[in-house]
């Protein structure tokens, strides 16, 4: 556990540069309160086991959707196999939003949106995860960047008929049948998902690297189009 | 193939329309007409993406002497035992419901000055913008000993279709203990990394047919794309089978006898059974013939794919030189849409948006061991520029690997559909 003084003076610096919140620990006490809405699914500490989410010890480096034991969607495990390994960051983008990080989830739940709340969450999680605070730079105690990025950006309304045309190079590997093998479909993504789903791309959190490079050079607008185009294509 | 050259066109419906208003001859009905020479990835996609997009407002015409397409990406999965020739073909059939006028025949000569294209069957096709896709043609001279008439004894199966259903049998035929010769191609050529996932499909279909079988490629080329990659591949699944021999080895230094079925390596004669002759390539003649073409290649502006020769015509995929995008199926789709959204602002001042290009080549090294490769692009002044890229690394998971696999599969349904509708 960090003491109070290292809290501080990582609040100090990060309202300095002001970087964002990812660089704030959060408090394991008020996580535990938090991970209240998560106990109906989820067990963590001595003896958890799977129940209908996956236990959560060794949560942290662990590889999306590799517990032989747990049931996880086709979408996680093609997560896991792209590449996707639970971190501050890709955990905290996941219970933000669940869907808009992997894509049907088994994870019925709308996300926790206040920042402190996930932070504390995973300050209590990470607890449970193989002496996190004595490997230095090694997750999890490696902190996210870049996850936040201004909420304005959902706001922004996208031209749908810039969103067609760009939508043209989507659909080279995405069907408009919405064909669902090797490739997922993408017809009909509500659009605050798909645009919170590219900007994870373009963060790297989301695993994959053709998606990684193409939403890495759309701009805030390029990704609104899209996301007004694919909202109505059936 | 024996083509018969009368025009053909294409399904009961096109020629109903066409019988009912014969459009394709007609000049003066009004509206702007494109005409695109070729059905592959670039010249199916733009065809049908201008027939699409200005919803009737353009005349789409698309003449391709095939009536079924055979797509030379995935060939190789093929020659593996992986798919089938049926997986690969495609009916034009389909091009019709989405507005194309498809002619199936051979364009032979193009008069820019009269705006026209002359058809081997007679007659000629009017155009108000000429898009010109017509692939790959090899280069007279490129491999010593070898020419297209040849291409029997010694195939190159580097279009798609008969070539690789020939190199197949061939294959097939091999007597236990034999030998597979390839003469790869020299840059820039169609698919980099083509031959070498060929070499190990051909390993994985010998490896279970005929595992004493050897594998000769003797290459111009001292390094080839995504080689870490597939020598990694080669020594873990074919260990022993593949000699890859690089120009540093005198790969370059090579002549073939079709008739005595050798190959002479910087000097070293070798019998063999089967040999696959990939030799130099150049532009599809028609855009020789259409006179773009500056070397092997046409040269064109990387905003919209017109030609540096002509505004009004315009060349995509392997024929053009464009700077940095590979020869590929995907490249030439990609090429294809901002080509297709720049005709259609030029003729019916709809919005013409920014040039962006992509391309991603996925290779299958064995079952389920697929690696891939790929980059984004935008237009300069100068050409066609690299902006980011990514490459599958060596030691990745068995798991990764597969959806690498999977992930080819499902681009293949992609392009395919976005080609046909």
């Amino acid at each position: 556990m960090r003491s109070r003084f290292q809290l501080i003076l990582a609040l100090v610096a990060s309202l300095a540069a002001s970087p964002g919140w990812s660089e704030i620990l959060g408090d394991p006490v008020k996580g535990a309160k938090v991970f209240k809405k998560c106990q109906s699914c989820h067990q963590v500490g001595e003896g958890a086991k799977n129940r209908v989410g996956p236990h959560l010890n060794g949560i942290f480096s662990r590889k999306a959707g590799s517990d032989p034991t747990a049931k996880y969607s086709k979408g996680m495990i093609r997560a896991g196999d792209d590449g996707l390994v639970w971190t501050n960051e890709t955990l905290d983008a996941f219970i933000e939003n669940p869907r808009a990080l992997v894509s049907k989830t088994r994870m019925s739940f709308r996300g926790i949106k206040g920042t402190d709340d996930r932070l504390d969450l995973l300050a209590y999680l990470r607890g449970f995860s193989d002496e996190p605070l004595n490997i230095p730079e090694a997750e999890p105690i490696a902190q996210g960047k870049d996850h936040n990025f201004d909420p304005a950006i959902l706001t922004i309304v996208g031209d749908p008929e810039y969103g067609e045309y760009l939508a043209s190079e989507c659909m080279t590997c995405h069907q408009t049948s919405g064909a669902n093998d090797g490739i997922p479909g993408i017809n009909g993504w509500p659009t605050e998902d798909f645009a919170v789903a590219m900007h994870a791309y373009k963060q790297k959190l989301r695993p994959h690297p053709v998606m990684q490079m193409m939403a890495g050079r759309l701009s805030d607008e390029e990704i609104a189009a899209l996301a007004a185009y694919f909202k109505d294509l059936e | 193939m024996n083509f018969n050259r009368r025009l053909f066109l294409g399904t009961g419906v096109v020629a109903a329309t066409t019988l009912a208003a014969p459009s394709v001859f007609a000049a003066g009905h009004g509206k702007p007409r494109v005409v695109v020479v070729g059905g592959g990835a670039g010249g199916a996609t733009a065809a049908r993406y201008i027939a699409k997009d200005s919803k009737g407002g353009i005349d789409v015409t698309l003449i391709e002497p095939s009536r079924m397409y055979y797509t030379c990406f995935f060939s190789n999965l093929y020659l593996g035992g992986i798919k089938t020739i049926d997986d690969l073909g495609h009916s034009y059939g389909t091009m019709a419901a989405g507005g194309v006028n498809v002619v199936h025949d051979w364009a032979v000569g193009v008069d820019r000055d009269a705006k026209t294209v002359s058809l081997a069957g007679g007659g000629s096709v009017p155009y108000d913008k000429l898009i010109l896709s017509p692939g790959i043609d090899f280069v007279d001279g490129a491999v010593e000993g070898w020419d297209l008439s040849s291409q029997n004894a010694m195939p190159h199966a580097y279009k798609g279709g008969s070539q690789t259903e020939l190199l197949k049998s061939q294959i097939a035929a091999m007597p236990q203990g034999g030998t597979f010769a390839m003469v790869a191609p020299p840059n820039p050529y169609r698919c980099p990394p083509g031959p070498y996932e060929r070499v190990s499909m051909v390993a994985h279909y010998l490896k279970a047919n005929n595992p004493t079988a050897k594998i000769i490629v003797a290459d111009p080329k001292p390094k080839f794309s995504k080689q870490g990659l597939f020598q990694e591949g080669w020594a873990n699944h074919y260990d022993g089978m593949i000699d890859w021999i690089g120009d540093d080895f005198g790969g370059g230094n090579v002549s073939v006898d079709p008739n005595a079925m050798t190959v002479t390596i910087d000097g070293e004669v070798t019998k063999v059974d089967v040999c696959n002759v990939i030799p130099a390539m150049k532009a599809g003649r028609i855009a020789e013939l259409a006179g773009v073409t500056d070397g092997n290649w046409a040269p064109v502006n990387a905003a919209d794919m017109s030609t540096k020769a002509d505004a009004d015509v315009y060349v995509l995929g392997d024929a053009s030189q464009q700077g940095d995008m590979p020869k590929s199926g995907f490249s030439a789709n990609s090429q294809a849409k901002v080509c297709a959204n720049a005709v259609r602002g030029a003729l019916t001042g709809s919005k013409v948006f920014p040039a962006k290009f992509s391309n991603t080549c996925w290779s299958l090294i064995d079952t389920n061991d697929g690696v891939k490769v790929g980059a984004t692009y935008e237009a300069t002044d100068e050409k066609i520029s690299k902006v980011d890229g990514f490459i599958s690394q060596t030691g990745e998971t068995a798991e990764m690997r597969k959806a690498t696999y999977e992930e080819s599969e499902g681009w293949y349904a992609g392009i395919t559909a976005d080609m046909f509708g």
